[in-house]
């Protein structure tokens, strides 16, 4: 009844090849970004945006690049960690040692380092897949982690070994309170998921798809597989160096390379498969639910605790995430195998017939 | 060249706690075609079982028999490892079957978390020792060879011992007996052995139990050299490159590239380290294991992978 597509007619070429073709989803997505733009800053308060709305949208961004390789592209990846290291890492060598060097464009920059890297660390992809290919990125992370704290020159020869950026300013407006920094994220996250739909829709998406379903089916019809997985792993590169450097010098604003190590690579894959592989709202569910679920039992166990009169301590607070969290991505993966994404297009479907089923 | 030699050495006394612990995901890896991110936490576990199950019945016992509360301690972890296959089969593996890889690889991670949280919750979270009576003082062997004699732990050797005895069992285990060849059915393809009459869920549980002993003799070698905590967790991480350079599904393999990776890192760390600012070991391994994987995808003994459409 409220998601009905009856009446809605695609009477030009145009309106068959939008994003979103029925008019519920276009005013839904509309809604949605209306609200986080403008309703979220008035209603949020600080610790809202410092510990859950800034984080998400960052972790979400690099979500979705990990998704457009793992989920579009079929080649798993366990080196996400470190190429947001490495867009942070190149953003902010961009920012020192060049001068007057606009805030974005140093951004850009470091996701474009990213992207090359991607690219030569991909390279092992036209060989091996599955576990194989996943060790084979597996080998960038421990590379990057090394590099980051070894080698002086990455962090401009910083005594303590950790990197932070002064001021962040774009064309006069300085990004500092944190409602600006959520805006900041949130104008990136907004372009870079307009981009990844669109990527997805366009030839180079149906190829990734192609590869990903069956990789010889898809070279016998004359997909070029080199082509197709290393612009894979340039572009989700891409996007996670944009998500790194935005994590460095937005979330966090100083950091050192533990910022950025395996756990954060295993986070993101976990975030992907739990959102949903091969989907853009996916990416979102699974950002959202790895974000908010450690902060949640962090707060909840300890209040549980005192209901039935245990004092829980730190460590046992602890040691219980990691049991819930375990369970609860065991339970995710057992019941729904295709993940939250799967969830809300049930949703979507139920409400399209309700309340009259028949 | 004594130093030369020592290091080599202790590269291979490395080498063989990562096979140890490969070995665990390749026995995994053949019999169900799940890649067991988990060995690591078992590991942990089991060692940590292991550590406080003595520790607590030599308590009981007035601290007289180090022996009987080593065996106490022994039976009491695998029997929490026997506990974990059981519960793994039960309630994740058997609601699994026929779905995509990265999904189980995905739920290995879970289990992992698991494993990690109620270890520590059961066994707690300090560093504790284990002492099977191994040892600790060193020897100079090969006098006559080398100027100065190479000086090696005697723990070392019982450790290499243990471990070689524990692949010979395997491998015995493997070719000879009913079950080893129903694990070897399975391994070759589910259906064809579930048509013949070998029971699946079985034989996940008794892959699991050997998975998770095999974890049990590497927790208690590493415990004793280097003590039982968290960080053990982080060998599952230093194995992987192990199996790749080795073969995911050769268990000859897993021997061979763990004690290649040891040797290589030690020397690499010792002779290249100091050129680069150190601290290479890590992703030396996997470097090597991504260079072997270039030219040989499958790895050094692995079943050559073949595509079909």
């Amino acid at each position: 009844m409220f998601y009905r597509e009856n009446g809605q007619f695609k009477t030009s070429y145009a309106a068959d090849q939008q994003i979103f073709t029925i008019a519920q989803d276009k005013w839904f997505v509309w809604g949605l970004i209306a609200f986080a733009a403008l309703a979220v800053p008035m209603l949020a308060d600080e610790y809202m945006f410092r510990a859950i709305l800034i984080p998400f949208l960052v972790l979400s961004l690099a979500a979705l690049g990990v998704n457009l390789l793992v989920g579009y592209c079929g080649q798993i990846t366990l080196g996400a960690g470190a190429f947001m290291a490495i867009g942070a890492y190149a953003a902010y060598n961009f920012m020192v040692r060049i001068d007057g060097m606009p805030l974005i464009l140093a951004m850009l920059l470091g996701g474009a380092a990213a992207a090359a890297f991607g690219i030569l660390f991909g390279i092992p992809s036209l060989r091996v897949r599955g576990l194989y290919l996943a060790v084979a990125t597996l080998a960038a992370q421990f590379l990057c982690d090394w590099a980051f704290l070894r080698i002086g020159w990455f962090t401009n020869y910083s005594s303590s070994g950790s990197v932070s950026v002064a001021k962040l300013e774009v064309l006069g407006w300085v990004v500092d309170s944190p409602v600006e920094k959520y805006l900041f994220c949130l104008a990136f996250v907004v372009v870079f998921a307009v981009i990844a739909k669109n990527l997805t829709r366009a030839a180079i998406g149906r190829q990734w798809m192609a590869i990903r379903d069956m990789d010889v089916a898809a070279e016998v019809i004359g997909i070029r597989p080199m082509f197709a997985k290393l612009s894979a792993f340039a572009v989700s590169s891409f996007f996670v160096g944009v998500a790194g450097a935005l994590w460095g010098f937005v979330y966090l604003g100083s950091w050192e390379p533990a910022a950025f190590s395996v756990d954060r690579s295993f986070q993101l894959l976990f975030m992907v498969i739990i959102g949903g592989m091969g989907s853009i709202m996916g990416s979102f569910f699974g950002a959202a639910f790895i974000v908010v679920l450690p902060i949640f039992l962090n707060q909840f166990l300890p209040f549980l605790g005192s209901l039935v009169g245990i004092s829980v301590s730190t460590a046992g607070v602890s040691h219980a995430e990691f049991i819930i969290f375990g369970s609860l991505i065991i339970f995710f993966l057992i019941v729904e195998p295709h993940g939250l994404a799967r969830l809300w297009s049930i949703a979507k479907q139920k409400l399209r017939l309700w309340p009259f089923p028949h | 060249m004594g130093f030369f030699i020592e290091t080599m050495l202790g590269g291979l006394m490395t080498g063989m706690l990562y096979s140890l612990v490969a070995l665990g995901f390749v026995l995994i890896f053949k019999a169900s075609g799940v890649f067991n991110f988990a060995q690591g936490a078992m590991v942990l576990v089991a060692a940590l079982a292991m550590a406080r199950f003595s520790e607590w019945s030599n308590a009981a016992l007035g601290g007289d028999s180090l022996f009987l509360a080593n065996v106490i301690g022994i039976i009491g972890a695998g029997a929490v490892m026997f506990l974990v296959a059981w519960a793994v089969e039960r309630f994740v593996l058997r609601k699994l079957v026929n779905q995509e890889g990265a999904t189980l690889l995905m739920v290995t991670l879970g289990i992992a978390y698991v494993l990690e949280g109620l270890g520590q919750t059961f066994f707690g979270s300090e560093i504790y020792s284990i002492n099977v009576g191994m040892p600790k003082d060193p020897v100079i062997m090969f006098e006559g060879l080398v100027e100065g004699g190479v000086m090696i732990n005697k723990e070392d050797f019982i450790a290499a011992a243990l471990a070689a005895v524990l692949v010979g069992g395997l491998t015995i285990f493997f070719q000879k007996t009913a079950i080893g060849r129903a694990l070897r059915a399975v391994a070759d393809d589910h259906q064809a052995a579930q048509s013949v009459g070998i029971p699946l869920n079985k034989t996940w549980v008794i892959v699991w139990c050997v998975a998770g002993l095999v974890a049990l003799v590497a927790g208690i070698i590493w415990g004793s050299k280097m003590g039982v905590q968290f960080s053990i967790v982080t060998v599952a991480l230093r194995a992987l490159p192990v199996v790749i350079l080795g073969g995911l599904t050769s268990v000859p393999g897993a021997i061979v590239g763990g004690l290649i990776i040891g040797v290589g890192e030690k020397l690499s760390e010792v002779y290249l380290g100091p050129f680069v600012g150190g601290g290479i070991e890590i992703w030396f391994a996997y470097v090597m294991a991504l260079i072997v994987l270039l030219f040989r995808p499958q790895g050094l003994f692995g079943e050559k992978i073949i595509n079909r459409v």
